[in-house]
């Protein structure tokens, strides 16, 4: 059966962003304190340890461009001007609810765009090593006690191991269960639409209540698992099945996604930050936590690190997994890591797997969308 | 069994009457409307192969202005229309190399015909039908002119992919009194030099068949062929491949 029946939870998950506002003004006036984050290598275990609430910022919508681009060259990635144009232009809630901001030093453009962000927000900057050998650990490892540090001093709070531990235990349910939800599309034809999984998984970052989010986003996997035994899917079995990689992609910057879907595509396996890549593994808990913490985050195969290969062997698994038709390749303009490494990408995947392979440039506004129609739509009909 | 192919681009509109073979085919420009280029350039197809609208089995639209077009059965893109029309042509092909007004792309055909890999330019100019227009009207010549003075002369080196900058470097090469020859097959060299970047990021097998309005000047034809080192197919008329595709996808689905 082909239809739409939209899980009950779905609109639980789109009423987050709203919900969470009311309840962090509640959280400051008892004095706790808001620790904004951009970045997928940001350990919230140890924000959280601290008492503090981690929270996502704003960076994924055209909107505040216009405002970043007073200050930042315009063929920079729109990622990184939107994120900044939310912050100057006051526009972020949880940008302005934020004491701390804490940033690592992945990109040229993100890390020098955070010494701007530095003169409106107090800022913790991460060294991050872009290689992720023992060596490379070390550091990293130094960095990460360095945070920890600083959030000590900062909020005059002392953080024990076992805080670590307990933090550290709770991120690793809510991966889990993040994960769980996401594998959920792995059925043939998946239950939920790549649109729907994204709103979820983006609007879950802005819930401060980490136990009410694994709660909600196992009810949802339940939901969905629920609706695939009745035979309930927006999709059919040659519905073709996209695994989607490169860039960041949330609310707001989803147009290919959109486009995707609208054209009778179903994107089953987001590889990127906020989907996959942050689930594929957990904090080790049997180790000394900021060590293991340091492990973990390290390891994510960000276009950063070079090389980089264990992001095409995520996405070479993942294509397997998720048993995907075709892969696209988002890439933001201005984004060179990303947009190089495509190159290398596509090769590898040839050799390997020899799946169709669509990567797309682009940025948040939709002034190419006709044309970006034109080459999904083309690479739609060439694997159906 | 007759099919039409209806192929709405951004410069001009095409279309072919299919029934097994080409029975008719129209060109006119696509202007601002691109729904009333689409029904007019059809109805004249139509008059040309002596057919009334009711004889048309099935109508496919393709091209920018598929969307805008009420009467048709199917929309396919430009690129799945462009390997089936390419094939028809020459079924040797395994590249096509398309340059339309408004874009440009390069097609990897498998052997049995289906679309292996594909790559378009990005959403500027650069490299399309509309920069050579530009260009042309800068050095107040038709195309048919700059395809005959860029042959046989030494290109001067112009830098700029972006039609904007070009025009202005164009616009400085002139001031310095370099000959209008050395311009215009500067300006082809640049459009070479495009499409062969192009074709790094996908597999350029030969027969290479090279279709779009740029293809109708011989000069041009020459000089990207020799840039290629590949000799290449071009149609008689390399402005219908898509709707002639386009009429075959219509035709197969009957």
């Amino acid at each position: 059966m082909e239809s739409k029946m939209e899980p009950n939870i779905l609109s639980e998950f789109e009423n987050l962003r709203a919900k969470s506002i009311i309840s962090i003004l509640a959280a400051k006036e008892e004095g706790r304190k808001v620790v904004g984050m951009y970045c997928l290598y940001s350990p919230a275990e140890i924000i959280m340890a601290a008492g503090a609430i981690p929270i996502s910022l704003c960076g994924t919508r055209q909107d505040p461009i216009a405002v970043a681009e007073k200050v930042l060259p315009r063929n920079l990635c729109p990622l990184i001007k939107s994120s900044y144009g939310f912050a100057a232009a006051g526009t972020c809630p949880y940008f302005n609810f934020s004491d701390l901001l804490i940033a690592e030093t992945t990109c040229d453009g993100k890390k020098k765009m955070y010494e701007l962000l530095s003169d409106l927000k107090p800022l913790h900057l991460l060294q991050l090593p872009q290689k992720q050998d023992e060596e490379a650990l070390q550091y990293w490892y130094g960095e990460v006690i360095k945070m920890k540090d600083r959030l000590e001093a900062e909020f005059s709070v002392t953080i024990t191991d076992q805080d670590l531990r307990e933090s550290i235990q709770l991120m690793n349910e809510e991966r889990r269960a993040l994960k769980d939800l996401q594998d959920i599309a792995k059925l043939k034809p998946s239950p939920i639409s790549g649109m729907d999984l994204l709103m979820a998984l983006y609007n879950r970052g802005f819930s401060i209540d980490k136990k009410e989010v694994v709660v909600m986003v196992d009810r949802l996997t339940l939901e969905l698992k629920e609706l695939h035994r009745q035979g309930v899917t927006p999709f059919n079995t040659k519905t073709p099945r996209i695994l989607l990689t490169g860039v960041p992609v949330g609310v707001g910057s989803d147009k290919v996604v959109q486009i995707i879907e609208e054209n009778g595509g179903n994107v089953v396996c987001f590889e990127s930050c906020g989907a996959y890549k942050g689930v594929v593994d957990q904090v080790d808990e049997a180790k000394e936590p900021l060590l293991a913490i340091a492990e973990k985050y390290l390891r994510t195969p960000c276009s950063c690190m070079s090389p980089n290969t264990a992001r095409f062997e995520l996405v070479e698994r993942l294509a397997d997994e998720f048993n995907v038709d075709g892969i696209v390749d988002l890439t933001w303009q201005g984004c060179h890591t990303y947009n190089i490494e495509s190159h290398s990408l596509k090769k590898y995947l040839q050799d390997k797997i020899n799946l169709p392979f669509l990567q797309i440039e682009t940025d948040y506004s939709e002034s190419d969308v006709e044309q970006l129609k034109v080459r999904i739509e083309a690479f739609l009909e060439m694997i159906s | 069994m007759i099919s039409a192919g209806i192929d709405v681009g951004s410069t001009a509109t095409k279309v072919v009457i299919f029934d097994g073979t080409i029975r008719s085919m129209a060109i006119a420009p696509t202007g601002w409307n691109p729904k009333e280029a689409g029904r007019n350039v059809f109805n004249e197809a139509l008059i040309k192969a002596g057919l009334q609208e009711r004889d048309i089995d099935r109508i496919v639209g393709t091209g920018y202005g598929r969307v805008s077009l009420s009467f048709i059965d199917k929309k396919v893109t430009e690129i799945t229309c462009h390997a089936k029309g390419a094939r028809f042509l020459f079924p040797q092909t395994r590249t096509i190399i398309d340059i339309g007004g408004q874009d440009s792309k390069v097609i990897a055909v498998a052997e049995d015909g289906s679309v292996a890999d594909f790559i378009m330019n990005d959403k500027c100019a650069a490299g399309t039908g509309r920069f050579l227009q530009v260009m042309t009207g800068i050095l107040d010549i038709t195309l048919d002119e700059l395809g005959q003075m860029a042959s046989g002369s030494k290109p001067a080196s112009i830098n700029s992919m972006c039609t904007v900058f070009a025009e202005s470097e164009i616009i400085g090469l002139l001031a310095q009194e370099v000959t209008k020859e050395a311009i215009a097959s500067g300006i082809v060299q640049t459009i070479a030099n495009k499409m062969i970047g192009l074709t790094s990021r996908v597999p350029c097998l030969e027969e290479i068949t090279f279709s779009g309005g740029v293809a109708n000047n011989p000069e041009i034809c020459a000089i990207l062929s020799s840039v290629f080192g590949a000799k290449f197919n071009i149609p008689d008329q390399p402005q219908i491949v898509g709707a002639l595709g386009a009429a075959i996808v219509g035709f197969e689905t009957i």
